[in-house]
C-alpha cells in the first residue's frame, strides 16, 4: 500500500510542478575490475546507498525536495488534494547534514490512514524553508523550535521567535558548529 | 450607563500553582474578557535533544525519563523502539508484555495524577488524596520492577532492565481489582457533582477541525470525536493481541476530556489484566545482542517512531550515521504541541474559565520544554 501511495505521490508532485523532480536516475553500474587474487575477504564494506529523491523508508512513503521547490501551494495540494488529504502534521523538525540542511515533516491523513515524509534541503549559508503554518497550526510552534535550534528561517510563518531559548541567546545550538565549550561561551 | 474598560496585561506565572510547573501565560484582558493569549515557556529547558548527540545510545534512555516525568515508561519505551526499528532487532515475547504492563500502568498513574489536581485547580481538595492514594499502587507496583518511584529507566535497547520479580504478577493481577473499584468510586464521587458540571459542561470547546488542524492528539483530540488512538490505529509492540475499546466523545469540552480520561483508565486496567493472562511465565527479558553490547551501532538511516503516550503522540526522529553515537534525537513531545491551542482557544473566554481549560489540557512541562 506505502508504494501506491508513494507513487501517487510523485505523480502528483511532478503533474503539480510540471517537471519530473523526484525522478531517480539509476546510477551506471561500475566498470567491471579485473578479478583480483582470491583473497579471503573477511569483512565486506557495504554498498554506500544512493539517497534516491522518493523512495520508501521503513515501509513508509518518503520524498526529498529542493526548498526551491516547496511552496505553500505545493503544500496546499498534499492538504487539499482529494486522494492525498493529509491533514495532520505530525511532527517537524530539521536535521543539521553539515554539507546541508533539511527540514522534516512527517504527514499523516486521518481519512485516508497513509504517511508521507517530506524531506526539504535547504543550503546551509542562510537556510530557508517556506513555512506551513498558514494551513497546519501545528507547525506553529515546532517550526519555531526548528528555528531556535538551527536558525532555518520559515518564511510565512507569522511569529518566528525563539520559543525555548531566551531570546537574546546567541546562535543556534544544534547546528553542528555550535561551540559547546563552557570557556568559550564565558560560563567557566 | 456603560463602563468603560481598558486593555491590560496579566501574567500568570511563571510561578502559578495551576501550570504544576514553570509556565508563564501573558494574558491581554479587556474587563474579564480573554483577548489575547500568549504563552512563554524554556524556563525548564535542558537542552535533551544536544545531549542526546554526545551520548552513546544506551546512555540516553535516562534522561527520557526526565521529559514527562509522570509517564516516563513510555518515554523509554518510545526511545528504544525507535533505535529497535533501525537495528530491526526483534524484542522477546515476555520483554513485550513487560513493556505493556508497565506502560499502562504508568498511564493509570498519569491519569490519576491528572485527576487529582485538576480536581484540586478547580477548587476539590479531596479527590486530591484519593488519586494519589491509587496512583501509590501503581508506582508501587513500578517501583517493585523497576528500582524506582518515576524516574524508571527501566527499558533498554532490545528489551527489558529486569525481570519481574517473584509474584509480581499475581500483585499487579490483585492491583487492578482493587484500581477498578476505586476508579469506579472516583465516577460515583465526583462526576454527577452539580457544582464540577457547572465548571465543565460546555466550556473550553474544540472542534474536530480544530483538533486536526492544531495537531492534538491523545484525549484531547479524543474528546472532539477524532478517534486516534495510535494502540488501535498503528498497533506498535503487541497492543494488536488485546481486546479493548478507544473511548471518544463529541462534545470536545473540558467535560468530555475528562469522561474519556477515566474510560481509558478503565481500558487500560483492561489490557493489563489480559497481558497478565498471556504473559509466557519464562523466557527472554532483552534481546540477545542488547544483553550483551553496550555500544550499539544501527546502521545508517533515519525513522520517525510513534507511540501512544498518556498526553497524546510522542514520537521520536533519530538519524544515525552507522556510529556509536545518535546524529540527531528528534522528540516529539505531545505537551509540547498541545500547549500551541491555548492562543487560540483561550480568546474571547472568560478569565474564571482559564484555569479549568489550562487544566484539561494535562500538560507537563518538563515535556514542553524537554
Amino acid at each position: 500500500m506505502s508504494q501506491e501511495v508513494l507513487d501517487l505521490v510523485v505523480e502528483k508532485v511532478h503533474g503539480f510542478l510540471g517537471e519530473e523532480v523526484l525522478a531517480f536516475e539509476e546510477p551506471e553500474p561500475p566498470a567491471e575490475e579485473p578479478e583480483e587474487e582470491e583473497k579471503p575477504a573477511r569483512r565486506k564494506k557495504p554498498e554506500p546507498k544512493v539517497e534516491k529523491p522518493a523512495d520508501l523508508n521503513f515501509g513508509r512513503p518518503m520524498i526529498i525536495l529542493d526548498s526551491k521547490k516547496w511552496t505553500l501551494e505545493l503544500a496546499k495540494m498534499f492538504r487539499d488534494d482529494e486522494e492525498l488529504q493529509f491533514d495532520f502534521l505530525s511532527c517537524v523538525t530539521g536535521v543539521d547534514y553539515e554539507e546541508h540542511m533539511e527540514v522534516i515533516y512527517n504527514f499523516y491523513s486521518t481519512t485516508k490512514d497513509h504517511y508521507l515524509y517530506v524531506k526539504v534541503k535547504t543550503p546551509r549559508d542562510n537556510p530557508s524553508v517556506v513555512s506551513v503554518e498558514p494551513l497546519w497550526k501545528a507547525a506553529d510552534y515546532m517550526e519555531r523550535e526548528t528555528y531556535d535550534l538551527f536558525g532555518i528561517d520559515f518564511p510565512g510563518h507569522w511569529n518566528l521567535r525563539r520559543i525555548l531559548l531566551q531570546d537574546d541567546w546567541e546562535g543556534h545550538p544544534l547546528r553542528k558548529d555550535y561551540i559547546t565549550d563552557k570557556k568559550a561561551l564565558g560560563l567557566d | 450607563m456603560s463602563i468603560k474598560t481598558e486593555e491590560m496585561v496579566l501574567n500568570m506565572g511563571p510561578q502559578h500553582p495551576s501550570t504544576h510547573g514553570v509556565f508563564r501565560l501573558k494574558l491581554h484582558v479587556n474587563g474579564e474578557t480573554i483577548t489575547k493569549a500568549e504563552p512563554v515557556m524554556g524556563y525548564l529547558h535542558r537542552g535533551s535533544e544536544k545531549l542526546a548527540e554526545n551520548f552513546i545510545y544506551t546512555q540516553f534512555i535516562p534522561y527520557t525519563d526526565r521529559l514527562d516525568y509522570l509517564n516516563a515508561m513510555t518515554n523509554n519505551y518510545i526511545y528504544c523502539a525507535g533505535v529497535e526499528k533501525l537495528l530491526d532487532w526483534e524484542i522477546p515475547e515476555r520483554a513485550e508484555y513487560l513493556r505493556v504492563i508497565t506502560m499502562e500502568l504508568n498511564r493509570i498513574a498519569s491519569h490519576l495524577v491528572w485527576w487529582g489536581t485538576y480536581l484540586l485547580d478547580i477548587g476539590a481538595l479531596s479527590p486530591f488524596l484519593y488519586a494519589f492514594r491509587d496512583r501509590d499502587i501503581c508506582l508501587d507496583r513500578l517501583n517493585e520492577i523497576s528500582g524506582a518511584r518515576m524516574t524508571f529507566n527501566y527499558m533498554r535497547i532490545g528489551g527489558v532492565k529486569w525481570d519481574a520479580p517473584d509474584g509480581w504478577i499475581e500483585k499487579v493481577k490483585e492491583s487492578v481489582k482493587e484500581l477498578r473499584e476505586n476508579i469506579a468510586e472516583y465516577d460515583r464521587l465526583v462526576t454527577g457533582n452539580e457544582i464540577f458540571r457547572a465548571r465543565t459542561i460546555g466550556v473550553g470547546k474544540l472542534t474536530k477541525d480544530q483538533v486536526i488542524n492544531w495537531g492534538l492528539s491523545g484525549p484531547i483530540a479524543r474528546g472532539s470525536g477524532v478517534n486516534v488512538d495510535l494502540r488501535k490505529t498503528e498497533p506498535y509492540s503487541i497492543y494488536d493481541r488485546f481486546d479493548f475499546d478507544v473511548p471518544t466523545r463529541e462534545e470536545g469540552d473540558v467535560f468530555a476530556r475528562y469522561k474519556v480520561r477515566i474510560a481509558e483508565m478503565h481500558e487500560s486496567l483492561k489490557i493489563i489484566e489480559q497481558a497478565c493472562e498471556q504473559i509466557p511465565s519464562e523466557g527472554d527479558i532483552i534481546h540477545k545482542k542488547g544483553a550483551r553490547i553496550m555500544m550499539i551501532k544501527p546502521p545508517a538511516g533515519e525513522a520517525y517512531t510513534r507511540a501512544e503516550a498518556s498526553k497524546g503522540e510522542i514520537g521520536v526522529y533519530v538519524v544515525s550515521n552507522a556510529k556509536t553515537k545518535p546524529y540527531r534525537v528528534k522528540l516529539r513531545r505531545p505537551s509540547f504541541v498541545n500547549v500551541s491551542i491555548l492562543q487560540d482557544m483561550l480568546v474571547g473566554e472568560n478569565i474564571q474559565n482559564l484555569v479549568a481549560i489550562f487544566g484539561s489540557l494535562d500538560v507537563v512541562l518538563g515535556e514542553v520544554d524537554a
